[in-house]
């Protein structure tokens, strides 16, 4: 028999006898899945040629899952080819479970969808990213409706998640922006007047530090701070009550979700965006006079002055409507993430982290777009 | 079945700081027991359940596992003991992340030494021992409730247990389904020889498989008996009798 070519520790545990036609197995010993576990293909050949198959445990000791699955390779492949499998001598137990094991035949198989090459998953990402597209203009559009309900004092939500969502959104927010602002600010002024000393002209880092942090830094840092901090977090919520099916829940009460979760959302980060630029653009400026005046030697008078001469009403107009449009656009990606959210744990972090991603990458274009217009404008 | 007491719970008491959830609970269970706790909402049953499987600490007393005290173990031994338990939370607790066969894979990953074709081979015996040979590539997000309790159930006896513990098996279940997992367990504490430790408040359940039971009261805080509830039924306290009889406490 092709057992004796087998692992001699086998032995202790399998024997088949009986000849090709009418091969009898016995089980003894103990078998344990955490020791030698002999495998039902290796003596398949065994059985190839056989009409009938007897199962017994004579001097079978402690037994698990590895002697189950040991029996059900044997019985699926034997009954595969229409052989008769007798285990009624084996223990009840045993015996029962092997019933079990084929009580409930499988379900026919899915069919998979071919994996596609490395071009056709580019094109699939192509198309995913199109179709996004309508999905994203429709939600501007309720969102667009929900305002105007909201104007007309008809839409409907809780006045406390607006306070909560507008504590949370702004002063919050304030430790990190302070920070990022600071830093940055000291970046720019440090870098700028490095080149200015050159000229000796280091009286104007306050024109440098003071019109592009107010016009430009302040708002986008803002808005990258909002898109990781913010927006993540509505993506969150909203997406956790997705999977909760609170969101149904809300739907079948008649209330629209748009208005109850992503209309006091996207008014408290509008109200609290042009604060928390307004505020960066205050601590960049700090942090660059801080840099002038100890390690340039720029006068705390001069500087102040020489920033108030350079900053005109027009450039903190300009750095407000950027900071209120990244604003909003960190409240879309992070509200849309979360309406689309699929409903499982995984989905959840999905859809925050691509709220985040959209968000950076809507802020991104804003800005180019916004950038070159308000340059056309003269402003 | 032998008469010594394979579980025992001593004067054990819960509580969440000064909030008492019950105290002086002392009870056993036999190897092979199907074994339930019963109570109304909001007694403190889930919580016990909790304490007896190492997710929290009791506030006093003992939780003994063949003599051995649970909670006054070394780190080692509990791990040692919590080897042998499977466990069924309410809703399955499958990781959403893994197929069903990664889900009943994975303690056999991290605690054997199997090799990968094996594994796969013990893990589709599981999942057809509970019905859903077949489905090894589904996610739990793609398949009903009753499938994943009964996926869970599959995981929880990945490692052989010898106890294995139920939160609410037929909790969301229709009627029907929920009978099939009765069975399901039966058939199983047959065929496998393991003690099951159960959560439920369902009459049906109670009735139909256990042969032992301990019954939690919310508003003594405490035991108010113990023993077959098919027993418990006919000749235990008013309590008892009028929750067997109508499923209210």
């Amino acid at each position: 028999m092709a057992l004796d070519s087998l692992p001699s520790e086998w032995r202790a545990l399998l024997a088949v006898d009986g000849g090709p036609d009418a091969p009898r197995v016995n089980l003894t010993g103990d078998w344990d899945l955490r020791g030698t576990v002999p495998r039902y293909a290796q003596v398949a050949s065994c059985f190839a040629t056989a009409g009938r198959v007897t199962v017994t445990a004579a001097g079978l000791g402690a037994w698990d899952s590895s002697a189950v699955t040991f029996l059900a390779a044997l019985k699926k492949d034997c009954e595969g080819r229409q052989v008769t499998v007798d285990d009624s001598a084996l223990p009840e137990g045993l015996r029962r479970l092997l019933a079990l094991a084929f009580a409930v035949p499988p379900p026919p198989p899915r069919e998979s969808e071919p994996t596609p090459s490395f071009i056709g998953a580019i094109g699939l990402r192509w198309i995913k990213m199109w179709r996004d597209l309508p999905a994203m203009v429709t939600f501007a559009g309720e969102i667009m409706l929900s305002l105007a309900r909201f104007v007309r004092g008809r839409a409907r939500y809780r006045k406390r998640d607006f306070f909560w969502l507008v504590e949370e959104v702004g002063p919050r927010a304030l430790p990190i922006v302070s920070l990022i602002s600071f830093l940055v600010g000291t970046i720019v002024a440090y870098m700028g007047a490095v080149q200015l000393a050159l000229f000796g002209a280091s009286i104007y880092i306050a024109d440098l530090v003071g019109i592009g942090v107010v016009r430009e830094v302040a708002a986008l840092m803002t808005g990258i701070i909002l898109a990781g901090r913010t927006g993540a977090a509505y993506a969150a919520q909203i997406g956790t009550m997705q999977v909760n099916e609170e969101i149904d829940a809300l739907r079948t009460l008649g209330l629209s979700p748009i208005d109850y979760l992503v209309l006091p959302r996207m008014l408290a980060l509008l109200l609290m965006v042009p604060l928390l630029t307004l505020y960066a653009g205050i601590v960049g400026i700090l942090a660059g006079m801080l840099i002038g005046v100890t390690v340039f030697d720029v006068g705390v008078y001069e500087y102040i002055h020489e920033t108030i001469e350079a900053l005109e009403l027009k450039h903190f107009a300009v750095g407000l409507v950027k900071g209120t449009v990244y604003g909003a656009l960190v409240a879309f990606a992070g509200c849309l993430r979360g309406m689309q959210c699929g409903r499982s744990a995984q989905a959840v972090g999905e859809s925050t982290t691509s709220a985040v991603v959209l968000g950076i990458l809507l802020i991104t274009i804003a800005a180019s777009i916004l950038t070159v217009l308000f340059q056309k404008l003269g402003i | 079945m032998s008469a010594a007491p394979h579980i025992e719970c001593r004067d054990l008491t819960m509580a969440y700081d000064d909030y008492v959830i019950q105290r002086d609970l002392n009870f056993t269970i036999r190897r092979g027991d199907i074994f339930v706790i019963m109570g109304g909402s909001g007694c403190g049953k889930s919580t016990l359940l909790r304490q007896m499987i190492g997710l929290v600490r009791p506030a006093k007393g003992a939780v003994l596992y063949d003599g051995v005290d649970y909670w006054a173990a070394s780190e080692r031994e509990q791990r040692a003991m919590q080897r042998g338990f499977g466990i069924l939370f309410q809703a399955g607790a499958l990781w959403s992340s893994l197929t069903l066969a990664e889900n009943v894979a994975l303690p056999l990953q991290e605690f054997t030494t199997l090799p990968a074709d094996l594994v796969a081979e013990v893990v589709t015996l599981k999942l057809s021992l509970v019905g859903l040979a077949g489905y090894e590539d589904y996610y739990p997000s793609e398949i009903s409730g009753g499938m994943k309790k009964r996926a869970g159930l599959a995981r929880a006896m990945a490692l052989d247990p010898s106890i294995l513990f139920f939160d609410e098996p037929s909790a969301g279940l229709d009627p029907l389904s929920s009978r099939r997992l009765d069975d399901l367990i039966l058939e199983l504490r047959d065929s496998l020889g393991a003690t099951i430790v159960l959560v439920t408040h369902e009459l049906p359940s109670i009735f139909a498989i256990a042969n032992n039971s301990v019954f939690l009261d919310a508003d003594t805080r405490t035991m108010i008996a113990t023993g077959d509830p098919k027993e418990l039924a006919a000749h235990g306290p008013d309590k008892v009798r009028a929750f067997l009889a109508r499923g209210e406490a």
